[in-house]
């Protein structure tokens, strides 16, 4: 353990850069965010995931956003356990029938002010599961939505963009 | 219809809240009443207390409900209540087009989204009697073994840092990062979704993307050793994985329970070798097995499967054979029925097709191994403690939304 401790101390990290303020993807991103969180939250969001039926893609990727690449919490963002602690509520999948109490549950458990960030194809409308007998719809359908990320899924980068975007558009 | 002499008779995917009962069968619209109360099996005793957990957990995982019956710490008997992100797949499979089939297959469940497009493809191709090309079969296989490698080191990770040992968790995030990297770079789609179609693959790779998938297979060989080193040596870790969760081998045998889990547990199967299909009959790879049943064994089932599939990516990227990568398909080839047992990185995915006389798909069946794993966890928890659950669980890794469907 000593030598792997060691060489995590002295090797270069691998965390990547923050994307900057000319960053088109974040600046598109940012446009969408009616009500930025700076202005009530300071620099720091609790986020809390919630999967309302997605096919486990989308989680993959938000796992990823922890991981020394992109390493979330250096951007005050960080995910927390509970609806209660949230500020942004993260929804991935097209809502299942079986899930939408739940969903609808985990909402009214959070605090105002609260966002709610759409995250990928299925969140958006669907997706690939639209027209179902078991889907309700989009996040939308259910909740009022502040930002959609595209992808299927996706990519860490994008979310990461998503998040600092709610965030007032800043990744320095 | 009713199931006579089912020892359960309680709707599982049915919660009650869709428009109609029945989706696959002669469906009637649902009597619009309440949902049926869910009613858990009881266990009863002095000092029993429950503990309801989900269906929304606390991690970044998929939504699930279990209910446990506790006494003090000691677990009593776990009952999962799942069904929450069934999405009607078998439904909308019914009379799509193959390609529309194939974007569903992807999305059965995302982590094993190669392993089911291959499935889906084979049991297709094998319903219109052709074959894909040889130089298919082996990126397929490419595919499949860098979905089992970055699979595996997640899992790996996850586990450890569930007995709060961050630091392994951090070095294989890494790793795996840069095994989706390379998949990104070689086909285009970190997951690789939508990357097999029935009748061959998508995406050929040149020589830049052989050398992206080289370097990254160099890298994780050179350091996975240490790390293994380091699971091997942190005896407060192993004080967690050794002798918690244990499945006895007799339950894994008799519930046909595949992937890691079984193979932890004696059940010496791997579809790759038991069912062999194109390229695996041409790879040379061992299929790790440990009798213990424990959280320890199934973490070394999976090192030893992230060592043997980095063999293979390098048998394949050596000796995969030039060609054509896709056999265009008759645009109405049907009717005609084939299915396809594929490894995955939970286990072996079985697909069954059924083609109507148009060439669309008539009804798909999609199983995830995980139909036999569900059911083990139950057994597996009872008299451990609550706060080794999930070390346990995520040990098993089962997917919900390949369950669901």
């Amino acid at each position: 353990m000593r030598r792997t401790l060691l060489e995590g101390l002295l090797n270069r990290p691998l965390t990547e850069a923050a994307p900057g303020d000319d960053d088109a993807e974040l600046a598109a991103l940012a446009k969408e965010v009616e009500r930025a969180a700076a202005a009530s939250l300071g620099r720091s969001l609790s986020i809390r995931h919630i999967d309302a039926g997605s096919c486990n893609g989308c989680e993959l990727e938000i796992h990823a956003l922890g991981n020394a690449f992109y390493d979330l919490e250096r951007f005050g963002l960080r995910f927390v356990a509970s609806p209660r602690h949230a500020d942004v509520l993260l929804v991935t999948g097209p809502v299942t029938r079986n899930m939408r109490e739940a969903l609808e549950r985990t909402y009214a458990a959070t605090p105002a002010p609260k966002w709610v960030i759409a995250c990928g194809a299925c969140a958006k409308d669907g997706g690939a599961f639209a027209g179902s007998y078991a889907i309700v719809g989009g996040v939308g359908e259910v909740l009022p939505v502040d930002l959609h990320v595209p992808g299927c899924p996706p990519r860490p980068a994008t979310l990461l963009k998503a998040l600092l975007a709610v965030l007032g558009g800043r990744g320095q | 219809m009713k199931a006579l002499g089912a020892p359960d008779a309680r709707p599982w995917l049915d919660h009650g809240r869709w428009p109609l009962r029945h989706p696959l069968g002669a469906s009637a619209p649902a009597d619009g009443g309440e949902p049926e109360r869910y009613r858990f099996l009881a266990a009863e005793g002095a000092g029993l207390h429950q503990i309801p957990v989900g269906p929304v957990h606390a991690g970044i995982i998929e939504p699930g409900h279990f209910r446990f019956h506790a006494s003090g710490e000691t677990i009593v008997r776990l009952e999962e209540r799942l069904g929450y992100v069934h999405k009607g797949v078998e439904r909308l499979m019914t009379g799509a087009d193959l390609a529309r089939g194939a974007e569903l297959a992807a999305r059965v469940s995302g982590d094993s989204t190669v392993a089911y497009q291959i499935a889906f493809a084979r049991a297709v191709e094998m319903a219109l009697g052709v074959a894909a090309p040889r130089r298919a079969a082996w990126l397929r296989a490419l595919m499949a073994e860098i979905e089992r490698v970055a699979n595996h080191l997640g899992d790996i990770g996850a586990i450890c840092n569930d007995a709060s040992f961050a630091l392994m968790h951090a070095h294989t995030g890494a790793l795996r990062e840069l095994a989706l990297r390379a998949a990104d770079h070689a086909f285009g789609h970190r997951l690789m979704m939508d990357r097999v179609a029935p009748g061959g693959v998508l995406v050929d790779l040149d020589r830049d993307r052989r050398a992206a998938l080289r370097e990254m297979t160099a890298t994780i060989r050179d350091k996975f050793p240490q790390l293994v080193e380091l699971y091997d040596n942190t005896a407060s870790l192993q004080d967690r994985t050794v002798g918690a969760g244990t499945l006895d081998p007799e339950l894994a045998q008799r519930f046909g329970c595949g992937g890691v889990i079984g193979r932890a547990s004696g059940r010496d199967f791997d579809a790759r070798r038991d069912h062999v299909y194109p390229p695996y009959d041409e790879l040379r790879f061992e299929t790790p097995v440990w009798r213990e049943g424990d959280v320890n064994a199934r973490v070394w089932v999976r090192i030893r499967e992230v060592e043997e599939s980095l063999r293979l990516i390098g048998q394949i990227l050596d000796r995969a054979p030039v060609g054509p990568i896709r056999e265009e398909l008759k645009p109405a080839g049907g009717p005609g029925e084939g299915w396809a047992l594929v490894e995955g990185f939970r286990g072996d995915v079985f697909v069954h097709a059924r083609l109507g006389d148009d060439g669309r798909i008539a009804r798909c069946c999609l199983r995830d191994p995980s139909w036999f794993q569900w059911p083990l966890l139950e057994a597996v928890i009872e008299g451990n403690i609550v706060a080794d659950f999930p070390i346990c669980n995520k040990s098993f890794n089962c997917s919900y939304s390949g369950h669901d469907l």
